[in-house]
């Protein structure tokens, strides 16, 4: 990793191994931006992920494009059956149509394709902070053990051991309801702000201790490198070494196990939903969606209530693992090999 | 080789107490009040008092905490004074929705996820082994691209869409298999074998979907290192034949990571496949966790909480130890 972005030695290797004949410095996200600019399924499945923030980002421009809103409900005999199976659209309204992009939810009758982005709003928001909780905290965490050494690694490291003990879903789906009942008089809690919040903390809380094992590692052999002594020599303290100096240079691994959680964590938001303890009607998420097309046995009836969450998850989660792979691949030089 | 052992064991038993009393205490003080949060929705006033009282809050924490560790080891009288009942050994408190003996939960409930986590994971391991070794042994063909491809798609399949989707084709379009019943929870019982197969083989392929993948990476990258190494290549060289340095040399050396992982996943599925079994409702012990974390059960929640943790370190234990049995070099560490 050192190589890519050092103050100490502009980057040599990793320009060299990128195929340019410059020998400049250059930053991580160029040096990524590079390597995977050369591969076709990386480069499609930034494409994908970018298209899906953005489908997410103008969830209100795009409902508000197909006149509808995620929560008005319509239950009224021309949209929903009240016959044969009560509940289920009628045909002119299950499917994608003029008025409903993606037709409309059994039951409530509010429109899936408007569900479906602010869902996509919510359900991403939760990943990505809960990634950014996890990642700050592994990499302080993982760097302050590696740094320092002694004491402060015993403890950080024991600390990581145990963190990797728990089984992870068991523990935040049991927590989960513990922190809300916490959070519910805070103005975290307010609303439909409190499953997010809750969701953020807890799956950001547990993720932490594998990124931290991983940057400790790199430290420990960081710490003794020549620009680290060179940065004490000129009188330094430890704290600015450690930020100015170590963690800057583990940028490249923090920023392929970053990408790598995003995908986890956003299985992970579905996964709690879906039970039940994360988000929870009327506040759509992929996980709320997939919940609700199994309430009920509503995906029975149809695939297709399955089907509209269900692949855009399964698209969203590959094309965040892909683009995962493409940026290990880009920026750590060992494991791209094979 | 015995120090080592001994070590090893010692911190395990160090790690135990530390889960449990961490877990304890997430458990006891992170609900903002847990005799409230216990009692649910149609609490009452004397219902929260009861939680409070069945808790032990009244006494000091360590108190409360080497009260309940004691249970493992002997009978004792939970409830308010006056109203105790007897929480027989090994005792983790009782249910507060039911008033059930926690340990008589688990013991109902354990059976079913060690069904769930048998068969996925000799399926998984086959497939995932098998896939991956044939990955390696064609590396660059047109069937090792196929196979890592599936392998990206198979880890990125969330299982309530994997498990939802299994079901609707093989249940409820095609009836090609039952819906799983809570009657069958061992190969041993009255209906026989292949009806245990019937019964948990849905679940099991929607986590070995998910699992195989990962093996296929990792069994696929650690081989194709091992056939690169001097050694096979020194076997061939000495004219051995291509199956005997394939799977005798090389498969014995390259398979040592996914020992590892077979480990740490069986470890992990013994404390029960949470989504798995409340998609295809097989009461065991994930889907009693989710039950009772729905409702507040904290008594539950917290042991199998526990117990799955407990899961997780013995067999990383027991992996540690058979690698030191396998690798002189790990015990020097």
């Amino acid at each position: 990793m050192t190589q890519l972005q050092s103050p100490a030695e502009p980057g040599t290797a990793g320009a060299a191994t990128a195929g340019a004949r410059t020998t400049e410095a250059r930053s991580l996200l160029a040096t990524a931006w590079l390597r995977i600019r050369r591969s076709k399924i990386a480069l499609l499945s930034l494409c994908v992920v970018v298209a899906i923030m953005l489908f997410a980002i103008l969830a209100p421009v795009l409902s508000a494009l197909s006149g509808n809103d995620p929560f008005t409900s319509n239950t009224s005999p021309e949209v929903l059956d009240d016959f044969e199976t009560p509940g289920l659209p009628l045909p002119g309204y299950m499917y994608p149509s003029s008025s409903h992009w993606l037709g409309v939810e059994p039951g409530l009758g509010r429109d899936l394709f408007a569900r479906l982005a602010f869902g996509g709003q919510v359900s991403l928001t939760i990943a990505l902070l809960s990634t950014a909780v996890s990642v700050v905290l592994g990499t302080v965490l993982g760097a302050a053990a590696g740094y320092f050494g002694g004491k402060t690694d015993a403890i950080i490291s024991r600390l990581m051991d145990l963190f990797l003990a728990f089984p992870h879903l068991l523990l935040v789906l049991s927590l989960t309801p513990i922190l809300q009942s916490r959070l519910r008089d805070t103005p975290l809690g307010q609303g439909s702000f409190l499953p997010m919040a809750s969701l953020v903390i807890i799956l950001g809380f547990f993720g932490w201790a594998y990124l931290a094992r991983i940057v400790r590692g790199q430290v420990l052999s960081l710490r003794e490198r020549e620009f680290v002594e060179a940065a004490r020599s000129f009188g330094s303290s430890h704290l600015s070494i450690l930020f100015r100096q170590i963690i800057p240079n583990v940028m490249g691994v923090v920023l392929v196990y970053a990408t790598m959680l995003i995908p986890t964590n956003i299985s992970a938001e579905a996964a709690l939903s879906f039970l039940g303890v994360g988000v929870k009607d009327p506040t759509p998420s992929w996980g709320q969606m997939l919940n609700a097309a199994q309430a009920g046995n509503w995906y029975l009836s149809d695939p297709w209530f399955l089907a509209v969450p269900g692949v855009m998850l399964i698209v969203t989660v590959l094309a965040f693992n892909l683009l995962g792979d493409a940026v290990r691949d880009a920026l750590d030089p060992k494991a791209s090999r094979h | 080789m015995i120090r080592f052992i001994l070590r090893r064991t010692g911190s395990l038993f160090l790690l135990l107490v530390a889960v449990s009393f961490i877990t304890f205490t997430l458990f006891q003080f992170g609900p903002a009040d847990p005799a409230s949060a216990a009692c649910g929705q149609e609490c009452t006033p004397e219902r929260v008092q009861e939680a409070r009282v069945a808790l032990g809050m009244d006494q000091p924490f360590l108190v409360q905490y080497v009260e309940y560790m004691r249970g493992l080891f002997s009978s004792r009288l939970i409830g308010a004074p006056g109203a105790e009942s007897l929480c027989q050994w090994p005792c983790l408190g009782k249910s507060f929705q039911t008033n059930e003996n926690v340990s008589d939960i688990i013991a109902r409930s354990l059976p079913y996820t060690v069904s769930m986590a048998i068969g996925a994971l000799v399926l998984w391991t086959l497939s995932g082994v098998g896939l991956g070794l044939l990955a390696a042994l064609r590396k660059g063909s047109a069937t090792d691209k196929f196979i890592v491809g599936a392998a990206s798609v198979g880890v990125s399949l969330p299982i309530p869409v994997t498990g939802l989707f299994l079901l609707l084709v093989f249940v409820n379009q095609f009836h090609l298999l039952p819906f799983t019943t809570n009657e069958i929870n061992s190969p041993f019982g009255p209906q026989g074998p292949w009806a245990w197969v019937l019964n948990y083989l849905l679940p099991w392929i929607a986590l070995a979907v998910l699992f195989s993948a990962s093996y296929i990476r990792v069994t696929r990258t650690n081989m194709i290192e091992t056939f690169g190494e001097d050694f096979i290549r020194t076997a061939r060289a000495k004219g051995l034949a291509p199956r005997t340095v394939t799977f005798k040399h090389g498969v014995r050396a390259g398979i040592t990571p996914v020992v590892t992982m077979l480990g740490m996943d069986i470890g992990l599925l013994l404390g029960g496949a949470v989504l798995t079994e409340q998609i295809f409702s097989v009461p065991g012990l994930g889907f009693t966790a989710v039950r009772a974390a729905v409702s507040g059960d904290l008594p539950v929640t917290m042991a199998i909480t526990m117990l799955a943790a407990f899961f997780v370190i013995v067999a990383n234990v027991v992996v540690d130890l058979a690698y030191a049995a396998i690798d002189p070099r790990v015990r020097l560490q």
